[in-house]
């Protein structure tokens, strides 16, 4: 059992857990994400680990609300109990100093980026954070990214915050502008692809943290299986971090709607019985 | 032995093989010549003294035979349902050599299940603690079997486990309706009760490295991890979504309980048609969970013939039993998908058999002709390999073939402390090798411990015996 420490509301339908996981936290590196189930009956989750604390033994999970093990997550309180976590699993970041860095977000894949710009930094590399939102509140951690970053550029569909459009142009501006090094993405699969095909003319070294359909985590099923430069990789064992320019997206995006509708089947049921019940959805 | 009904098994999880009656179990026994050299004994892994426990059922004292089972290995009611009894005790059987060997497989089920619907457990002798403290890494058959062995010698034994329930293959692998998760429990149980931890959610190399398992104070470490990672042809719409790994699909279906989606959270893909790629146990699991699951129409696709199959005579019996039909000599070169990238049928060459390959058997070669199976959903069980995660983190360590552990024969690796048995030194093999393997490395770790090491033998490549 895990217990949660603390339960943070960061923008509308995302949490931040902290949780108590000393092993864990005591050998998270940047890049690393853990498999946790909630109960029983649950089904198990990958989550990147957004923050670890070794002196306290606690690991920092942030997650958005979208399904049923993820809503329900979201239910729980100070106090309660997680059944499962494994991990830290998946490679880690390979840091090094690079240069200059630039490390673009989308929604909530901001989360997995926060650990990688510690460790950038901490390597001594100049780093710039793109972050990109629809609208302002959805910006994830813009304080602490911009806390550790040399430049912040949030972007938002509305122009709530930072600059009015894709996250796309702005990185296509700094490029211009100045040596770019490595780009890091992580967000949705077709925000991950834009900035692939836009850097994979000017060679710039562009790595993608892939977040496929995972079942056990630990490279023994291949439910996670993706294709890289022709060839079949686990994200679990392999990944989850891989060259953009090698990623086949669109088998990942088909892959991972496989189970849409029985996801959609999950989420409903659960919103029937919760309401039921006459609890709240949090 | 009583089977259920085929029409009526092939719709639930039920289990399938009903054990035998009192009455039978002791007229089975009572066929038993007990012979002054058994073959059978000397065609177990671990050697059970085969003619002994009958001896005991002939006098109806169950329990009597279990314990005598026990002396030698702690998991009867698993051995008893999923070994290949045909190729090991009973197909030493002198009976068998005229008529129907004894059906010794049946018998250690029998006194298994009869402590079970007792409820009554009865512990062995178990030594007081020795102060020397040995980790196993797996809970798998050759972990279990480790871990038992040590703690009743007087060793504080903790088995650390990767996922939610112990069990390893046994619990993740093998259907319920092969052998029920009470009935891994239940031996489960039995091994704590000798004083084993088991620790889940724990990956040794991840959560914690061996290195530091060694500080933490364990003498000695025994990977028993198996051989946890699915091969694949490598062909082209392998990657289609309803194409699964036989090792997702029964993983979905067995530890996370898919079946009964969406009272459990994860599902799995039901389909009408389905093609099983492979000729092992594995690939009957699969074929027979798809049609369990609904499916209407279930073929397996092997590169050879019947004769060549490596699963169990019994399990091809079973799934022909329950309407699953065999397209033998049948190679799947490409898996056909439509405009949505969802499968919707496998092409496949006709072989024909040539000269036999390394391992004996006949080796399948392309005829020329080819056909196309229409189908909804492909399974691919043609074995596993090993698994990196946990290798990869310990340095110096010997390996061979695609990653396997070296080990001697008593599961010592190249690295003092470091033991190692089961499918990760053999690759994939069965429940009762692993067993085996498990015996003989705690007599080692107990060696070792206690200074009173053999000569470290080289390690060599061991012999697959599949």
């Amino acid at each position: 059992m895990f217990e949660i420490l603390q339960k943070k509301k960061i923008a509308p339908l995302v949490d931040e857990l902290t949780i108590s996981a000393p092993y864990i936290a005591g050998h998270a590196k940047a890049g690393n994400f853990v498999v946790l189930r909630i109960h029983e009956k649950g089904e198990r989750i990958p989550l990147t680990i957004a923050d670890a604390d070794r002196q306290q033994g606690t690991i920092t999970l942030l997650f958005q609300k979208i399904g049923k093990t993820t809503v329900e997550l979201g239910m729980l309180k100070p106090g309660d109990p997680i059944k499962d976590i494994a991990g830290p699993l998946g490679h880690a970041t390979p840091v090094t100093k690079y240069g200059h860095c630039v490390l673009v977000g989308g929604g909530i894949g901001s989360a997995t980026l926060y650990p990688i710009l510690k460790a950038l930094k901490d390597a001594e590399n100049k780093t710039t954070v793109i972050l990109g939102a629809r609208t302002k509140e959805l910006l994830v951690w813009e304080d602490k990214f911009r806390e550790h970053s040399n430049e912040m550029l949030p972007t938002t569909d509305d122009g709530s915050s930072g600059r009015k459009g894709l996250v796309t142009e702005v990185l296509k501006e700094v490029i211009e502008r100045e040596q770019v090094d490595l780009v890091i993405a992580v967000g949705p699969i077709r925000m991950m692809k834009a900035v692939s095909e836009l850097t994979r003319p000017y060679k710039i070294k562009t790595i993608v943290s892939l977040n496929p359909v995972m079942v056990e985590g630990t490279g023994m099923c291949g439910a996670c299986r993706v294709n890289i430069a022709g060839k079949t990789r686990f994200a679990c064992a392999d990944g989850p971090e891989f060259d953009g320019h090698e990623v086949d997206f669109h088998e990942l995006e088909n892959r991972l709607n496989f189970y849409k509708d029985e996801e959609g089947q999950a989420l409903h049921l659960f919103i029937r019985k919760t309401k039921r019940k006459g609890m709240k959805l949090a | 032995m009583r089977f259920r009904n085929p029409d009526k098994r092939k719709n639930d999880f039920k289990e399938v093989a009903l054990g035998l009656t009192e009455r039978q179990a002791v007229a089975e026994a009572n066929r038993c010549l007990q012979c002054k050299k058994p073959h059978c004994v000397a065609g177990c892994p671990v050697e059970i003294d085969i003619p002994k426990f009958i001896s005991f059922v002939k006098e109806k004292d169950y329990l009597g035979g279990l314990r005598k089972i026990r002396e030698f290995n702690m998991l009867p009611a698993i051995c008893g349902r999923v070994c290949p009894q045909e190729h090991q005790c009973q197909g030493s059987c002198i009976l068998g050599k005229k008529k129907r060997s004894v059906s010794i497989g049946a018998l250690e089920r029998f006194v298994a299940d009869y402590e079970l619907s007792s409820e009554q457990m009865e512990l062995p002798e178990i030594n007081p603690l020795n102060g020397h403290r040995v980790a196993v890494v797996g809970s798998g058959p050759a972990g279990l079997t480790v871990a038992a062995d040590l703690a009743k010698s007087g060793y504080d034994i903790t088995v650390f486990e990767a996922l939610h329930e112990p069990g390893g293959v046994l619990t993740y692998g093998i259907p319920e309706f092969r052998l029920p998760k009470k009935i891994i429990q239940r031996e489960i149980e039995f091994v704590k009760s000798l004083g084993v931890k088991i620790i889940l959610n724990w990956v040794v190399g991840r959560t914690q490295t061996v290195n530091e398992l060694f500080e933490d104070g364990f003498k000695a470490i025994f990977i028993g991890v198996g051989a946890g990672s699915p091969k694949y042809l490598g062909i082209p719409g392998e990657n289609l979504n309803n194409v699964y790994f036989a090792s997702e699909f029964l993983t979905r279906v067995n530890l996370m309980k898919a079946y009964k989606f969406p009272a459990y959270d994860t599902p799995v893909k039901r389909a009408r048609r389905v093609a099983v790629v492979g000729g092992g146990n594995v690939a009957m699991d699969s074929a027979r969970t798809a049609l369990r699951l609904g499916a209407e129409k279930v073929s397996i696709v092997y590169r050879r013939t019947e004769h060549e199959m490596p699963c169990r005579h019994e399990e091809v019996e079973n799934a022909t039993e329950e309407g699953i039909e065999f397209f033998y000599l049948s190679n799947p070169k490409e898996i056909l998908g439509d405009e949505r990238g969802y499968v919707k049928a496998i092409r496949c060459d006709r072989m024909v058999l040539c000269e036999p390959d390394a391992s004996g058997r006949r080796r399948p070669e392309c005829s020329g002709e080819e056909f196309i199976l229409d189908v909804d959903q492909v399974i691919m069980a043609i074995g596993q390999t090993s698994n990196p995660i946990l290798i990869r983190s310990i340095d110096g360590l010997d390996l061979w073939g695609e990653g396997y552990i070296k080990a001697d024969h008593d599961g010592r690796t190249n690295i003092p402390g470091i033991f190692a048995g089961g499918d990760i030194t053999t690759g994939a093999a069965t429940v009762i090798s692993a067993m085996g393997a498990g015996k003989r490395a705690a007599r080692s770790i107990d060696n070792f411990i206690m200074g009173r090491s053999k000569t470290q033998s080289q390690p060599t490549e061991p012999v697959l015996t599949q």
